[in-house]
């Protein structure tokens, strides 16, 4: 191509340019640069300037639709002497492991289930997910009628199979309540393990099973030396993941109890909520949503890095 | 051959654990979908089996269509989803195709970043966000929430296509290479229609993220006419103290349907993506 070139300098220098500017644009790192530009702008834009502007907002004053004045550290020493503050991380830390541990106990169960051969266990399977993938707050509205004070269907087959009447308070007592957050949370993140589990599974090579059966080992030997080993990864990225969005939580406990009865279930997302847009303060209600962040920086640290690895 | 003793074993470790959780899975549904077409003389009678329908009526379908704004809520939340999906799949292949081909410097601290966004939750940014909505006069459009929920949809989708993208073999891009194509030529004449499947996976999900969202629409949506299924059903069909449970569990049905139906035709894509969605 040079040797062309210098035979007509003036057209080859033009040529040339557009020829390198082609090169330069193929290059690996200008292509994914450019290529990057728009998303990469758009996450800053809507998730970094927001996530920042949220720490400075804890450090205001700032009444909705009125300038804020900045107040240092005086809403975190605010919270710090809320007694529902600390009810609230209380809340969430026992809403996230119980409920946590329940999925992952009864995931585990799901995909030991489901991991038989059977007939009709693709539709077996997705019917199996269906609480996963509807709405949660219209799952949720189900539950609140199941659970209704006065027509109960639950507290209905209870009394028919002995309970003394009427029955349980679900969403009145404030132990009850946390209880009841918590089946629903499970119920609605269970078939996520159950699923993601079975796939685990799935990838076991039967002839581990088959080598184990003829060292002598039993079911439950199979079980805790194949199974679990293998499982593990899986499971422990599944259990971040669960922690993660169980931990902010919203939806739920705002349809079910908004956060009563008396603060019985109130979580640190709805806590917020409830300071930031009900009674209109943006930088105590930030200073709250931002107590998350130690445990789910932490959480998402490690959770990437995991990632990352594997 | 299967022996008496046989049956019995298979009931107990399969049927038995299987029906359980098929049981608790569906039964919140079947109780909506009884109680939507329950009379009210029925649901609010305690004397009455509940368990199943004596007079089945359609008149809280009815109302909730004529009484309610639920027709238009619906179309809002399937417009919403649809363009950010839209939006999360178009910016989300421009993530994941460098970080899947190309090899430059910062590579691994963006596909970093990209997860550590995809794992923030809306409870961290749902305040100040509003702010920022409201200073960009934004409260009470679409445009609110199609330009919000791509920020959770589209680290997703990035993270997902990553995924299937290393798993389409390189030969044919590098084939049109060497024949001359440019790299816009190629990613978009050879490599993204090998891709199909990763995208209906990306999109199912990235659909039935943004159908699920309530957070962002219940503080940017206030006015009936802007409102999503989610946040029209807990806001209005719930006045004050007064449930109307036909209603709501009628609006529950209808607003799940939509969800269920598109999930049932791609059950083998969605679950691909529910694996895809956590793995590295």
């Amino acid at each position: 191509m040079t040797a062309v070139s210098e035979h007509l300098p003036g057209v080859a220098r033009a040529a040339r340019r557009r020829v390198s500017l082609s090169v330069w644009l193929d290059r690996e790192s200008v292509f994914s640069w450019l290529l990057m530009a728009v998303p990469l702008l758009f996450l800053a834009s809507l998730v970094g300037y927001p996530f920042v502007y949220g720490m400075l907002l804890s450090l205001q004053d700032r009444p909705v639709a009125q300038t804020g004045t900045f107040v240092g550290f005086q809403n975190f020493v605010t919270n710090f002497h809320d007694p529902v503050f600390w009810q609230v991380a209380i809340n969430t830390f026992i809403y996230t492991g119980v409920a946590t541990l329940l999925k992952m106990v009864g995931g585990l169960g799901l995909a030991l289930a489901m991991n038989q051969h059977f007939r009709m266990k693709n539709l077996v399977r997705a019917l199996l997910l269906l609480p996963f993938i509807v709405p949660t707050v219209l799952s949720t509205v189900a539950w609140m009628w199941m659970l209704d004070p006065a027509f109960s269907v639950v507290n209905r087959l209870l009394v028919a199979l002995g309970w003394p009447k009427p029955g349980p308070s679900w969403l009145g007592d404030p132990t009850l309540a946390m209880i009841s957050i918590i089946i629903i949370n499970t119920w609605r993140g269970l078939p996520f393990y159950g699923i993601t589990l079975l796939a685990g599974l799935q990838t076991v090579p039967p002839e581990l099973y088959e080598a184990a059966t003829i060292d002598g080992a039993g079911g439950w030997q199979r079980f805790r030396f194949v199974t679990l080993p293998l499982l593990r990864p899986i499971i422990l990225i599944v259990t971040l993941f669960s922690v993660i969005f169980t931990f902010a939580d919203f939806q739920l406990v705002y349809v079910l109890t908004h956060g009563g009865p008396q603060n019985a279930t109130n979580l640190f997302a709805t806590y917020a909520f409830d300071i930031a847009m009900g009674a209109g303060q943006l930088g105590l209600g930030a200073s709250v949503a931002l107590a998350m962040l130690p445990a789910l920086a932490a959480l998402i640290v490690a959770l990437t890095i995991y990632m990352r690895r594997s | 051959m299967v022996t008496g003793h046989g049956r019995l074993e298979r009931a107990v470790r399969l049927w038995l654990p299987v029906g359980f959780f098929l049981v608790l899975a569906l039964f919140p549904f079947y109780w909506m979908a009884i109680t939507s077409i329950k009379p009210n003389a029925e649901l609010y009678n305690r004397n009455v089996m509940p368990l199943i329908v004596h007079a089945p009526t359609l008149k809280h379908y009815v109302d909730l269509l004529t009484k309610t704004s639920f027709l238009l809520w619906t179309w809002n939340t399937m417009l919403i989803a649809l363009v950010s999906t839209a939006i999360s799949l178009v910016l989300g292949t421009m993530l994941a195709y460098p970080l899947a081909r190309m090899r430059f410097a910062g590579a691994g601290l963006i596909a970093m970043t990209v997860a550590a966004v995809y794992l923030v939750p809306q409870p961290l940014l749902f305040i100040p966000l509003a702010d920022v909505i409201n200073r960009l006069g934004l409260g009470n459009t679409l445009t609110s929430v199609i330009l919000t929920y791509p920020t959770m949809l589209v680290p997703f989708c990035a993270w997902l296509l990553l995924g299937y993208f290393k798993t389409v073999p390189k030969e044919l891009e590098e084939a049109a290479r060497i024949d001359g194509a440019s790299r816009v030529q190629t990613v978009l004449q050879i490599f993204l229609p090998l891709c199909m499947p990763g995208f209906i996976s990306a999109g199912i999900f990235a659909f039935t993220l943004s159908q699920n969202e309530f957070l962002y629409a219940l503080i940017f949506l206030t006015k009936t006419t802007v409102r999503t299924v989610p946040v029209g059903v807990i806001a209005e069909l719930i006045r004050g103290d007064v449930f109307y449970w036909g209603q709501l569990m009628a609006g529950a049905l209808l607003g799940s349907i939509p969800v269920a139906l598109i999930y049932s035709f791609f059950v083998e894509h969605y679950v691909a993506g529910l694996t895809g969605s956590i793995k590295g």
